[in-house]
């Protein structure tokens, strides 16, 4: 049982990032309303987002922001007083590019909407079948 | 369908919770992330681009190739809302409401003709429910100014603090919404029109594109900065530094704009005569 504790204690990030995850992909399978999948899919991006944010965190590490003085005097950096650049890199363009696709996902809600009057997925099968 | 959503949540999960057990630790210097590429960007951004930010080096010359494809998909989103929403023709309302500004009277006018839209003691409204809010408008007016001076700032000062295209654009396109939240959607839209955002969301893209084809034309690499030392008189490390910032300004203009035509046709339906 302590095992599990000192695992869950070292590793509570990939539990919040899951548990978050997990939010989003059950609001993208059940909900019956396209906003509310649209919704779980920001969810799951931000679990993502924080997933990899996580995995650049170095203890006793500061931002990726090289100190320096005037001038370029060589002076040693050590790769281990800075966390690392490479997922905030990533997940910076990511964020971006998920409000862009979130734009996306409700101008195609908005449209839906115009044919069918209704965002509700059952409502919306039940028309087309109807037509 | 919830329960099967469920069942498959909770096995997905349980899945995912039982391979965390292989990852590593919170914080470990030593993970596989942090031990193969990032050192070397670590230790060598300073001398190799003279950026002490080594997320700005990393994401306009490490990757650049990344970041211009990132912007391409940004700029290909605002192209697909706008294919996808805009409706052309000018319709209006049947009945218009405007405000007479000195007394707060509203007037409604029937029929598609109304009042012009440039009347200095009329304003118009828009025919859902609009508050007269002085407050929230004044205090709208002072604050955008000092956002987007911000906006410019996260933009240039991207090489020295945590800033850059994608923030600095963001924050711009945020008080440009902000604009058309607090007044009214046509004010913005007089302010930042239609013809002009889709030029300067094509603009970025270009700048940046054109950045890259511009070392190619010197005689370096696509995305290769220091080719530009000759035209900026300056070394090609220094010369990184100076691509890096000019493809920031690209990313700028390209997320500010994009930002702005998204919100522009999602709130006005694609008629871009009444907001949100």
């Amino acid at each position: 049982m302590s095992d599990f504790f000192s695992h869950l204690v070292a590793r509570y990030n990939y539990w919040i990032y899951i548990t978050l995850m997990m939010i989003g992909l059950y609001a993208m399978i059940a909900k019956n309303n396209l906003v509310k999948k649209i919704i779980g899919m920001n969810i799951f991006q931000t679990a993502i987002i924080l997933f990899y944010i996580s995995i650049g965190a170095k203890k006793g590490a500061t931002i990726p922001i090289i100190s320096h003085g005037s001038g370029h005097e060589a002076h040693v950096v050590k790769a281990a007083d800075y966390i690392n650049p490479l997922p905030h890199v990533l997940m910076l363009t990511a964020i971006v590019v998920a409000v862009a696709t979130l734009g996306v996902a409700l101008a195609l809600a908005v449209q839906v909407y115009r044919q069918y009057k209704t965002l509700e997925e059952d409502e919306i099968l039940q028309k087309i079948r109807e037509s | 369908m919830k329960t099967i959503a469920l069942i498959i949540v909770i096995i997905t999960g349980s899945f995912l919770l039982y391979a965390t057990v292989d990852f590593p630790s919170w914080g470990d210097p030593q993970s596989p992330a942090s031990t193969h590429v990032s050192p070397r960007y670590i230790e060598r951004t300073l001398e190799e681009t003279s950026v002490p930010n080594v997320v700005t080096a990393v994401l306009a010359d490490y990757r650049g190739f990344d970041t211009l494809f990132e912007t391409t998909v940004i700029f290909a989103a605002g192209v697909a809302c706008f294919f996808l929403l805009r409706a052309f023709g000018k319709e209006r309302p049947a009945t218009g409401l405007y405000r007479h500004l000195l007394t707060g009277v509203t007037v409604r006018i029937k029929g598609s003709a109304g009042l012009p839209d440039d009347m200095e003691e009329f304003e118009r409204i828009d025919t859902l429910w609009t508050p007269y809010d002085p407050i929230v408008k004044v205090m709208c007016q002072r604050l955008i100014p000092f956002i987007q001076l911000f906006a410019l700032y996260v933009i240039a000062h991207g090489h020295h603090s945590p800033g850059g295209g994608f923030q600095g654009g963001v924050i711009l396109g945020a008080s440009l919404i902000l604009l058309s939240i607090s007044h009214n959607f046509r004010i913005a839209l007089r302010r930042m029109g239609e013809r002009l955002d889709a030029l300067l969301c094509a603009l970025g893209v270009a700048i940046y594109a054109g950045t890259g084809a511009l070392c190619l034309l010197l005689g370096a690499n696509f995305l290769d900065y220091s080719a530009l030392a000759g035209i900026l008189h300056v070394d090609p490390v220094t010369a990184r530094s100076h691509g890096i910032l000019i493809v920031e300004i690209g990313v700028g203009i390209a997320v500010m704009a994009t930002m702005v035509l998204i919100y522009n046709n999602l709130a006005s339906a694609g008629k871009f005569d009444e907001g949100l």
